[in-house]
């Protein structure tokens, strides 16, 4: 029988709260201490029709991205003819939530997030040096755990790594909810389902700059700060697990390809 | 993972599924400082300003960084960032095969691969009877007879735009260039063709193998532009799927392609049947031999 997944917002808040009581030894109801982050794992070039692709798996959500370009636009109202332009889709597989999901139509909620990918790399992307191009981005998350959009941002930066399209850092998202003036890092699905602020940064780590921001519920103020700290520290964290997973593979393409550096 | 459904008659056994195979690297890495110069977006190259920046690199605050992810080339002054992987950047010269996507006023738009669609201009083709001469508006109205949408062609680059790197192609001899007839067309990355004084190899073995620059690979019988090709019997259609096979089996594992090399593969291929040569076993034991044949020949 399928265990009820949907939670009741109070219902959920009640099962977090009663897992960081000091009595549970001050730990999250998966186990993990407020600020740990779930399990990174990560690979490249995953698929071999599109330029580029990866799987991020951060916990048990796991996104796969494949990214295709720059290539021709062949749209022509789109077509910018100093810049790329960049076209991301989003979706959720039908097997990928704990309720099967019956709409195979595109919804509003997946196209707002597509947009929202899309404005976020239009910042990290060097755009200028493809003229008259687009770069499309296809995301599908294959297990949504909590915490899917920031994966989506994660898993889209190695894919568009892997395809060569050069960027000006990396973008790693995370996303923080605030429990009892602790703060909580790289939240799952029954910590989203309660009522507490749902605050997600993507940042590209090197230059501290922060590329998107997002809030659901009310955050108050008093707790701004101390959140966005701990995000962008979590979103440094990513970044050296994925560069370690980034640079293994580069090493051992350079070999294969034969590309010998020249100092 | 590979899963596959084979039954072999009555009593034979059945393969329902396969464990995933491993892609190991058919060629290893043998330097150990490769590491050290592997750099990644966002990585810091250099302090000094002096260099100047060149592919793959940005100007960041007060350094040089990395746009993507490769090795770091340093001449000179000059600094930049060799990438692992990108599209086809095309230069003068190279011999691509290509696809007609587009038939536009006096030229066409042929996809290569590369970032924008090249241009096949209308003047710099050859009509039919190895004739080239100035297009007048007649020619214009029939230029879908020449090429239409979907046709693959042969040509070679002639022009690389200055600011959006767009190619111009075009076919210089009548005997090389030109549309190819019915054969195999085959995407490998780009890196792995060599660049050499022959792309064009007709193969002992009755079939031609076009090596394009941009990684599209055709494989077909032999033939000349605009004559008709005979009928391709059973055994020519299994050399071509053979000599596709063993060119996607080198490909993914890697290794460099050119006609001596295919040839290679091909004779180990020759115990496997055709369909065989889509197993990643198999395709491994081909990319590794052949690979190691062409070491001792040039040693």
């Amino acid at each position: 029988q399928v265990k009820e997944w949907t939670v009741d917002a109070a219902a959920a808040y009640d099962i977090i709260s009663s897992g960081i009581n000091a009595e549970y030894g001050g730990l999250r109801c998966d186990g993990r201490r407020p600020q740990e982050m779930r399990k990174l794992k990560s690979e490249l070039g995953v698929s071999e029709g599109p330029d580029g692709s990866a799987i991020v798996e951060q916990g048990y959500t796991k996104v796969l991205v494949s990214v295709f370009g720059p290539h021709e636009c062949v749209n022509r109202n789109l077509r910018d003819h100093e810049k790329a332009i960049i076209r991301c889709s989003y979706n959720l597989a039908s097997f990928g939530s704990g309720v099967r999901k019956k709409k195979m139509v595109s919804d509003k909620k997946s196209t707002e997030v597509g947009v929202m990918i899309q404005n976020t790399f239009e910042a990290a992307v060097m755009l200028d040096k493809f003229p008259k191009s687009q770069i499309d981005i296809y995301v599908q998350v294959l297990q949504g755990d909590g915490g899917e959009r920031c994966v989506a941002i994660n898993a889209t930066t190695l894919a568009l790594i892997n395809a060569g399209i050069p960027m000006k850092d990396y973008v790693c998202a995370c996303a923080a909810t605030v429990y009892q003036d602790s703060v909580l890092l790289d939240i799952n699905h029954l910590e989203e389902s309660s009522r507490g602020p749902l605050f997600m940064l993507a940042v590209m780590p090197r230059t501290e700059s922060i590329v998107q921001l997002q809030l659901d519920h009310r955050l108050h103020n008093d707790h701004l700060d101390k959140v966005v700290k701990e995000t962008i520290q979590g979103c440094r964290n990513i970044q050296v697990l994925l560069d370690r997973q980034v640079k293994e593979w580069t090493v051992e393409a350079a070999a294969a390809y034969d590309i010998k550096p020249r100092v | 993972a590979v899963v596959s459904t084979q039954s072999t008659g009555s009593g034979g056994s059945m393969e329902v599924v396969r464990a995933p195979h491993k892609r190991t690297r058919v060629i290893a890495s043998q330097d150990e400082d490769l590491e050290k110069h592997i750099v990644t977006p966002g990585d810091v190259i250099t302090q000094n300003l002096d260099f100047m920046k060149s592919h793959g690199t940005t100007l960041g605050n007060g350094h040089i960084s990395s746009t993507v992810a490769g090795a770091i080339h340093k001449v000179d002054k000059l600094v930049s960032v060799r990438s692992v992987s990108s599209r086809y950047r095309g230069e003068v010269g190279d011999i691509v095969v290509g696809r007609i996507t587009e038939v536009q006023q006096k030229k066409w738009k042929v996809d290569c691969g590369s970032r924008l669609d090249c241009q096949l201009q209308l003047s710099s083709v050859y009509l039919p009877g190895n004739v080239l001469r100035r297009k007048n508006l007649n020619d214009e109205l029939m230029m879908r007879e020449y090429f239409s949408e979907g046709d693959l062609i042969c040509a070679e680059v002639a022009e690389v735009g200055n600011l959006d790197g767009m190619l111009k192609i075009h076919m210089r001899t009548h005997e090389k260039y030109g549309k190819l007839p019915e054969g195999l067309l085959i995407k490998v990355p780009s890196v792995l063709i060599k660049r050499s004084k022959l792309h064009f190899h007709r193969l002992p073995c009755n079939a031609t193998v076009i090596l394009g620059s941009n990684g599209f690979v055709w494989v077909g019988p032999h033939f000349i532009p605009e004559q008709p090709i005979e009928a391709i019997s059973m055994t020519l259609r299994e050399t071509i799927a053979r000599l596709g096979n063993v060119i996607r089996a080198l490909a993914a594992y890697g290794v460099q392609l050119f006609d001596t090399i295919i040839l290679t593969g091909y004779d180990i291929s020759l115990k496997y049947k055709v369909k065989e040569l889509l197993k990643p076993e198999v395709m491994e034991h081909i990319a590794q031999e052949s690979y190691e044949h062409s070491q001792h020949q040039t040693l």
